[in-house]
């Protein structure tokens, strides 16, 4: 209760408050822009944070991780575009919602499931929190390491039909990290006798590139285009209600939404896709859903919503980002010399606890101003494409040069900005380079000191917690090839679907 | 839509594009030319434990950096070709200028300083984007304007004032060199 007690102290501070302002409000704009989302967002901000304190800088950036897929449910209704990639699935019931002139009532509903779902998952993570605290410090070295692996290996796997592809961006993510200064025996790795490349590769120059300065020349290069959503007139409170009926479906998504979250690699678009087939088989009107089901439309945003909490588990708990937008938070957290991990759960639980209240607060916060401000929004999103990869090229700048002002940095920027977009016109992903990168690191680190006190090759895995780890990862490799096998059996034709065009947004 | 969704296979399929083949082959050559060069450019050495080799994790990567590339060109060989691939690439080498201009950019704000940098910059690509009208231009030096109020005059982030600003008067010099 103490801890309790002193997190709101950590809170109830002005500029930890307008931090949060702007980061939830500011969020809701970005993800309702398509074309720009959190990640680009997050990448930019990210140097801006440096000069503020810890919980300022995160508690701003937190805001707009939290809150833009709040933003994306409106382009998803109301002109068929996800504002982010994770609102895809809500265009599936929004936009035919839309169509037969309810688009009131579907903006409406997605933010009343939005709001459930986050806070459902903030519950769960409070909750969780006592398991947390105990169970994080027996994760030594070796545990963390075969996470950090269990990790990789899902994030390759959860891109079925390009696990190829992922696994080629996943090593190179893990070689990313290895170039530079070693730090055991100081000897050059892959710099090629260039004083520049012996710094190495630092995440947030190639994250900036990946994500900020590609999505620009994405948009830059692109045709010209500026959605048109017409605006909304009445009230929006009715969702609220409305949602009260979906009791079951809206904490159904949300409970796939946290476990989903939780396992590192796998994130929203599992958690979505599970939510929708187990709405749709329960639902009195099945034939409704992807026709503008009020169902559809809260098993995918209470889902993706209640995502970012959750995600903050392993997070916090082991400093193993599950996905991109946390490992950005993980490098706000090294930077302000946070560490994530068992001991911050030991040493500082009641900064965790503040990071659990801000969370919560930036769903009321988002609420209260989206069911005011949602016509507001239809505004900006008529923003013309290429004016926006103006904007975020010119953002991109700061956030890359302030670094360290360094030229260098820009143009390694601009290489992965090349590469990012490729891969975004190619519908490849770019998750896994990141991931690579951050998890690359922990393992070599963790291997290492872990061999330290292994013996033979079964002391790796003779604590329980490593034991568990290591049946978990052979159990996703053998369930993965059993999928395989099943499917190459009953070998179907694979009908064409636009699902993952969400990529390139 | 969805409906042709079944199974989680198709959830995550992310269908082909024009270009793949291409960008497969490159990966692979660069991934192939990479670790070509692992013993010269990561050290193995003989007293030290396996697990702290400086060389193990590079050799890690790359070798499976390479066996999924060659994987992944394999599919894209044996896949039906996607007409399309050259204006694709076309597309992608389109971006290039903009990385020219981008450095341009980042040359140009030590020399000229970060105000008069940003709202030329975005003047310019506004034009270059075709957008003519005052409004749009407007918009855009605006833009440019309050980027730098935000980032620079009050979040202060390290971006380093301009030669360009040593020309004036003494006291506006420090002024522009603090905030702009």
């Amino acid at each position: 209760m103490a801890d309790l007690i002193a997190a709101a102290g950590l809170l109830a501070r002005l500029d930890v408050l307008i931090a949060l302002l702007i980061g939830s409000i500011g969020g809701v704009i970005i993800g309702a822009i398509p074309g720009v989302g959190a990640a680009v967002a997050i990448a930019i901000l990210l140097p801006a944070t440096f000069s503020l304190e810890p919980l300022v800088g995160l508690t701003m950036l937190l805001g707009i991780y939290g809150s833009s897929m709040y933003g994306g449910s409106i382009p998803a209704i109301l002109i068929n575009t996800p504002g982010t990639a994770v609102n895809a699935l809500t265009t599936y019931d929004g936009y035919p919602m839309t169509k037969a002139g309810q688009a009131r009532r579907a903006i409406s509903i997605a933010y009343s499931a939005s709001f459930y779902g986050g806070v459902f998952g903030i519950i769960c993570l409070i909750l969780l929190s006592p398991v947390l605290a105990w169970i994080a410090p027996q994760f030594g070295s070796r545990e963390i390491f075969l996470a950090a692996l269990l990790g990789i290996i899902l994030v390759v796997l959860a891109h079925r039909g390009q696990i190829f592809a992922a696994g080629m961006l996943a090593f190179f993510g893990i070689f990313l990290s290895t170039v530079g200064l070693e730090p055991i025996r100081y000897t050059q790795r892959f710099t090629f006798g260039q004083t520049w490349l012996s710094g190495g590769f630092d995440l947030i120059v190639v994250v900036l590139g990946l994500f900020a300065i590609s999505q620009a020349f994405f948009l830059l290069v692109d045709k010209d285009n500026s959605p048109k959503a017409q605006p909304l007139t009445g009230s929006l409170f009715s969702g609220l209600k409305e949602l009260f009926g979906y009791k079951r479906v809206a904490s159904a998504a949300s409970g796939f939404g946290v476990v989903m979250g939780m396992i590192p690699g796998v994130g929203e678009f599992t958690a979505q896709f599970m939510s929708y087939t187990y709405a749709q088989k329960t639902s009195k009107t099945p034939e409704l859903f992807g026709k503008g089901s009020p169902e559809g439309l809260i098993a995918s945003e209470a889902a993706n919503n209640a995502v970012p909490p959750a995600a903050m588990i392993p997070l916090l708990a082991l400093g193993i980002p599950g996905e991109a937008l946390t490992a950005m938070m993980l490098a706000v957290f090294y930077i302000h010399n946070v560490i994530p991990g068992p001991q911050l759960f030991q040493s500082d639980i009641s900064f965790v606890y503040a990071l659990y209240f801000a969370m919560l607060l930036l769903n009321v916060i988002v609420l209260i101003f989206l069911l005011s401000s949602t016509n507001l929004l239809t505004k900006i999103i008529q923003i013309p494409t290429r004016f926006l990869g103006i904007v975020i090229l010119i953002l991109s700048f700061v956030g890359v040069y302030s670094l360290r002002n360094s030229t260098v940095d820009c143009a390694i920027a601009s290489a992965f900005g090349i590469l990012g977009l490729i891969l975004k016109r190619l519908n490849l992903p770019i998750v896994p380079i990141v991931l690579g990168m951050v998890l690359g690191g922990i393992m070599e680190t963790k291997l290492r000191s872990a061999m330290a006190r292994v013996k033979t090759p079964l002391d790796f895995i003779d604590r329980p917690i490593a034991a568990i780890l290591f049946g978990l990862i052979i159990l996703v490799i053998a369930l993965h090839i059993r999928t395989l096998v099943n499917e190459h059996r009953n070998r179907e034709p694979d009908a064409d679907h636009e699902l993952h065009d969400s990529q390139q947004r | 839509m969805l409906a042709g969704v079944k199974t989680l296979k198709q959830l995550f399929q992310r269908y082909r594009r024009p270009g793949n083949y291409f960008f497969a082959s490159i990966f692979l050559l660069f991934s192939l030319a990479l670790l070509s060069q692992l013993t010269s450019e990561a050290q193995w050495i003989a007293s030290t434990n396996w697990s702290s080799q400086p060389a193990l994790w590079p050799a890690i990567a790359l070798v499976g950096m390479t066996v999924f590339a060659a994987l992944n060109w394999i599919s894209a060989v044996v896949s039906p070709r996607i007409e399309g691939r050259w204006v694709e690439v076309s597309f992608w080498l389109k971006a290039f200028e903009f990385v020219l201009w981008f450095m341009v950019y980042v040359v140009a704000v030590p020399l000229a300083g970060y105000l008069p940098s940003t709202v030329i910059f975005a003047i310019f690509l506004s034009l270059r984007m075709g957008y003519t009208t005052p409004k749009m231009l407007t918009a855009a030096g605006v833009t440019g304007v309050a980027v730098v109020l935000i980032f620079k005059t009050f979040l202060q982030v390290k971006v380093p004032g301009g030669q360009f600003y040593e020309l004036f008067p003494d006291t506006m010099r420090a002024f522009m060199l603090t905030n702009f």
